[in-house]
């Protein structure tokens, strides 16, 4: 039982990020064209809504060219080692409390690891051998400057990352994602939550924003995106790369992203705890939030802008009321409402990495380094000094 | 189960220690270690180490060896060449002195070392941050900060060097 139900979590995680890192495809292409005022992509399917499926059809039959000039292990393997590498936090990191399932209980998470944190830092600091592993590889200078860049700045932001996330564990005192986010269950005056940017004695805040930044350097991300500086190195490290090779590397920055902002999610924001007590409603806002969502659509669709929309606009509105409808369900609610809230944070905040991408210029690479060492570094260390002040002058 | 995996990864950590040898590119050698450094994090999670074994992948595969790997990427160093003339007294006396070599030190093992039980997986309970933690600020605290000075004295001795070539 144990065996099948692992299996069966492990191939439904799977699916389910490659298709979210599939998504983000879509969902970045959409927010960036509409913040420079374009439509993004609208012709495969409605809204574009099935050009991930064309894009990936594109990448697969596209011709997988290999340099003469490579040395082929290692331009074979630096792809698979990305997305390999890429993959692996996930296991550790859980989405929900325990639950029950057809009266199986299990936890909303693929392995449990005590040392879960630890774990996740190990790997993504090995993540950086795929990057630059290509970049040397393919034998070309553009590849080489990227990978050279990116592992550069890859060593020098794990500090200021670590020193963030070191803040938060010496407030929970573990170094288990589970306990950590039972650490943050409970509100203040019975309204703000505990979460740890907002959590007595020192509210995480700095350490938050620092994560951030720190994770935009660590996903090679604007405005820290010199490895595939376009206008520098043509792409950087997978310069050299086509069809799906180059499909992995982008997949493998995707999934990066959601790990990080799954991190994130657990370790300031609460997990899977609402921002508002149960008491005060607060599961009846997914229902709102799909059901506005839903009246939205119909509406709308009622008054088409385009001649399709008749049609797309309430097969939208009637999909979002049905699964508003299915949080009201109380045998699923104990499931959907912990995921609905952990997915929330996690959603909202690679929105913000979108955004972002949207706003801000690149640095130029002597600023990323100046500002990783002479800025980033010192106040990781300040806040995790005080952090640890203030933890031992409180604790009994 | 256990079995299983320990003897999977020693194998491997083996093939890979040997593999760092034998290979003549550097780059390849040096992902070799990491191969030796990723399976010994393995064994040592097997062994109930699982702080140790974190560490052993955030410290030696996750900084020094990226920094090794830069190094080499950066001076673009490429594939050694081998000297294959090799003295005649190597070639008849090697493998008989190797044998002879290891043979003693496998002597020495035996009748020095007092009788050990066989380690059991999954017996080891104390790998957890907390009790490293303990046991390094409590019974090795002098040995901690001797190691902490003799870092922060190689630190500034990099500063100093560093500062000259400006």
């Amino acid at each position: 039982m144990f065996y099948l139900v692992t299996v069966v979590k492990a191939a439904l995680i799977v699916f389910v990020i490659l298709t979210a890192a599939a998504y983000m495809v879509w969902l970045e292409r959409k927010v960036l064209a509409h913040i420079q005022l374009r439509l993004g992509p609208t012709r495969v399917g409605p809204h574009g809504l099935l050009q991930p499926l064309a894009d990936a059809v594109k990448l697969l039959t596209k011709e997988d060219l290999i340099p003469p000039q490579v040395n082929l292990f290692f331009y074979m393997a630096a792809p698979f080692l990305a997305v390999f590498l890429a993959l692996i936090p996930i296991t550790v990191i859980p989405f929900g409390p325990e639950v029950t399932i057809f009266g199986y209980p299990t936890y909303l998470e693929l392995t449990h690891l005590n040392i879960g944190v630890l774990f996740v830092l190990a790997v993504s600091s090995l993540s950086v051998y795929g990057v630059a592993l290509a970049g040397w590889s393919s034998n070309s200078k553009y590849a080489l400057l990227g990978g050279l860049r990116s592992s550069a700045q890859m060593i020098s932001y794990e500090l200021p990352l670590a020193m963030a996330v070191a803040a938060p564990l010496l407030m929970a005192n573990s170094l288990d994602f589970r306990e950590i986010v039972n650490t943050q269950a409970g509100y203040y005056l019975g309204f703000i939550p505990k979460w740890s940017i907002f959590q007595m004695p020192m509210p995480q805040f700095f350490s938050f924003i620092l994560f951030m930044i720190a994770a935009f350097a660590e996903t090679n991300r604007v405005p820290f995106d010199l490895p595939e500086a376009e206008n520098e190195l043509v792409a950087g490290f997978h310069t050299e790369y086509s069809s799906m090779k180059f499909a992995a590397f982008f997949t493998a920055e995707y999934i990066n992203m959601i790990t990080i902002c799954s991190v994130a999610t657990l370790l300031f924001l609460g997990g899977w705890h609402p921002l508002w007590p149960a008491d005060l409603g607060s599961s009846f806002l997914p229902t709102l939030l799909f059901f506005g969502g839903a009246a939205i659509a119909i509406f709308h669709g009622l008054q088409p802008a385009r001649p399709m929309d008749r049609f797309t606009l309430p097969a939208v509105g009637v999909i979002f009321g049905g699964i508003g409808l299915l949080f009201l369900v109380p045998v699923l609610q104990p499931i959907l409402i912990p995921l609905f809230w952990f997915l929330a944070k996690t959603v909202i905040l690679l929105f913000i990495f979108i955004w972002i991408r949207g706003t801000l210029p690149r640095f130029r690479y002597d600023q990323l380094m100046r500002f990783a060492w002479t800025f980033l570094f010192p106040v990781a260390v300040l806040n995790l000094l005080v952090t640890s002040f203030l933890v031992a002058v409180t604790s009994k | 189960m256990d079995a299983i995996l320990f003897l999977l990864f020693a194998t491997l950590a083996v093939i890979a220690a040997i593999n760092l040898v034998v290979q003549t590119h550097p780059i390849s050698s040096a992902l070799s270690l990491i191969g030796v450094m990723a399976s010994l994090a393995v064994l040592y999670l097997l062994l109930g180490a699982e702080f140790l074994a974190a560490v052993q992948l955030v410290v030696y595969a996750g900084a020094i060896m990226v920094l090794f790997v830069f190094v080499i990427m950066l001076l673009n160093a490429g594939a050694e060449k081998r000297q294959h003339s090799r003295s005649l007294m190597a070639t008849i006396l090697g493998v008989p002195l190797l044998a002879g070599f290891l043979a003693l030190i496998a002597y020495i093992i035996r009748t020095n070392l007092p009788k050990t039980s066989p380690v059991v997986f999954g017996s080891f309970k104390q790998g957890g941050p907390q009790d490293i933690g303990r046991a390094l600020f409590t019974s090795y605290v002098l040995p901690f900060e001797v190691t902490s000075v003799l870092i922060l004295i190689a630190i500034i001795g990099a500063v100093v060097l560093a500062r000259k070539e400006i």
